[in-house]
């Protein structure tokens, strides 16, 4: 193990973070801001307490989930698809640095960003609404493997994608829509039973349930459940990664 | 001299099928400056790219410093630097980062006292906090070097490192390389500038169509392949060539004051000695006799096409 290599691939990534940090952490700051006012205080006032909670703090947990999803997906993909877009790739194939390296680094790095704005957005819903966080130790443990579990999805994403269009469908297409419909706005409990059924075959509604019962104590699946759907999916990106590295699939083509 | 690179029946595939190395072998001694010639798609920048790791071979086997390079590839690897072809640098990053950190995907320690010594011989010290798309398409060039440089490699790739690069900055680079040499490091060039080899090089390969044609000292190349052309300038100058010296292979210039005579430097006679003994026998003053070795260019398109017919 090379985690010199590690320390490079995480530090290279988080510089380019902080060289642009106001325009990281300003765009997921105002938009949870936007969904706080709309949904916490324009709707949530007349939505009645959910399971004794009130609506606006409900609401916390989804929208931190929101932002972990988008934001990890988003940094991994682009971190490791723009060294192919630039071709500076070269220079992670030719080094002597194994899959493992590369991967931690560049996922580290897009879990430990995709952490700070999640962390930044539970400091401001202080300003909108009173929370009381149950578990932390759990709700960072959540919030880390969800984190880290959509981060190697989206190394994964940034892997396959030949261009831009393919870098933003999977993010668009596939995860915003899986977040919504997996209760970052409701509980699954408030929706009609054929729905429920349907809405606890989304894997997202597993980590945001998991997270919400980190805040709140209650969830709308088993906490074991949840922590093993995001440990199944930890291991499936991991199985797919190895696969690309070794295999050299649009790596070494 | 030890061999550094060693490379046995090297092929490969690509998906189509079509083959880009046909069972290449070569010997790569260390400290010395190997030049590959080839046209476009000839199989330069594949081998090469095997060697480094970017490309997977479909058989044979390369070893660098002895490390296999498929079972034994970080040792092999950390002996290597590549410089590309195609400038690829991180557009927004400073030039001193981009070399700590190609340094550190190496697994080498931070080492500032060298990256500014290597960035000073490089003359990029004063460029060190620029990001990298400020820089001029020869700056970015040593960028690449430096990079490669910076885990100290003992091997070197230049793959066409003057491609597109004007002539003052084009001889600043074969400075670099030949005080490279000077620090024993090897180095590996492909080239399309003929000069550049026959300039630098020590040894010259020849690949055309996946194969190595030929891999020879340069000196030993020039002189087994060069021919020689001899000028004779004349006192007087001539209406026409006399009959007497006509089936020969004699030219005279149109203005009738030179004869061009083409010789092989290799053979035990060439000639010169009983031409020159009739010319004066016929009375034609002599002013001043010259040679010409062909060049290097001339000695390659003679190889690739005698390959390709």
């Amino acid at each position: 193990m090379n985690w010199r290599s590690v320390r490079a691939v995480f530090g290279h990534e988080m510089a380019r973070f902080f060289r642009t940090v106001w325009q990281s952490l300003a765009s997921p700051v105002l938009s949870t801001v936007l969904y706080f006012v709309v949904f916490g205080a324009a709707i949530g006032g007349r939505i009645q307490a959910v399971e004794g909670v009130a609506y606006g703090a409900f609401i916390v947990p989804g929208l931190m989930m929101l932002t972990v999803l988008q934001q990890s997906v988003a940094n991994a993909s682009f971190g490791i698809y723009f060294p192919k877009f630039s071709g500076t790739i070269y220079e992670i194939l030719v080094a002597p640095t194994g899959w493992v390296e590369v991967m931690l680094g560049y996922v580290g790095a897009a879990a430990a960003k995709a952490i700070m704005i999640a962390l930044v957005i539970l400091a401001t819903s202080f300003w909108f609404t009173g929370i009381h966080i149950a578990h932390p130790f759990w709700m960072l443990a959540f919030l880390l493997l969800t984190a880290l579990a959509f981060s190697l999805l989206g190394f994964i994403i940034g892997l396959w994608a030949k261009n831009f269009e393919q870098l933003q469908i999977v993010p668009m297409m596939v995860i915003t829509p899986l977040v919504f419909l997996g209760g970052a706005f409701y509980s699954a409990s408030m929706l009609p039973p054929f729905w429920e059924a349907v809405a606890k075959l989304n894997p997202v509604l597993y980590l945001i349930s998991g997270f919400r019962w980190s805040f709140f104590g209650f969830a709308d699946v088993p906490v074991g459940l949840s922590l093993a759907a995001v440990g199944l999916m930890i291991l499936v990106c991991l199985a797919v990664i190895r696969w690309i590295f070794l295999t050299g699939w649009r790596l070494r083509e | 001299m030890r061999p550094i690179i060693e490379i046995e029946h090297l092929s490969k595939r690509y998906g189509s099928g079509t083959p880009a190395l046909n069972d290449v072998s070569l010997s790569i001694d260390e400290g010395e400056i190997l030049a590959l010639l080839g046209p476009n798609g000839a199989g330069k920048t594949t081998l090469i790219s095997i060697v480094c790791g970017l490309v997977v071979p479909s058989g044979g086997t390369v070893r660098v410093g002895g490390h296999d390079i498929r079972k034994d590839w970080r040792a092999a690897r950390k002996l290597i630097g590549l410089v590309p072809q195609e400038v690829a640098l991180e557009p927004f990053e400073p030039v001193i980062d981009c070399v700590r950190f190609t340094r550190g995907l190496y697994g080498e320690p931070p080492d500032d006292a060298y990256i500014e010594q290597l960035l000073r011989s490089l003359a990029l010290w004063d460029k060190r906090d620029a990001k990298t798309r400020e820089l001029s398409g020869g700056m970015k060039r040593r960028v690449l070097i430096a990079k490669a440089l910076s885990h100290r490699p003992k091997v070197l790739f230049l793959d066409e490192p003057t491609a597109g690069v004007d002539v003052t900055l084009r001889r600043e680079m074969w400075q670099v390389v030949r005080e490279l040499r000077a620090q024993g490091v090897t180095i590996i060039l492909t080239t399309h500038y003929l000069e550049e080899a026959e300039d630098m090089a020590d040894r010259i390969g020849v690949i055309n169509r996946g194969e190595i044609l030929l891999v020879k000292p340069k000196d030993e190349l020039m002189g087994e392949f060069g021919k020689k052309h001899l000028t004779i300038s004349l006192h007087q100058p001539l209406a026409a060539l006399p009959p007497e010296l006509a089936g020969r292979g004699l030219v005279l210039s149109p203005d009738g004051r030179e004869l061009g005579y083409d010789y092989d430097s290799r053979a035990e006679r060439t000639g010169i000695a009983h031409l020159l003994a009739e010319m004066a026998g016929l009375g034609l003053s002599v002013r001043d006799v010259s040679t010409k070795q062909s060049s290097l260019e001339e000695i390659f398109i003679s190889l690739v096409e005698e390959e390709t017919a």
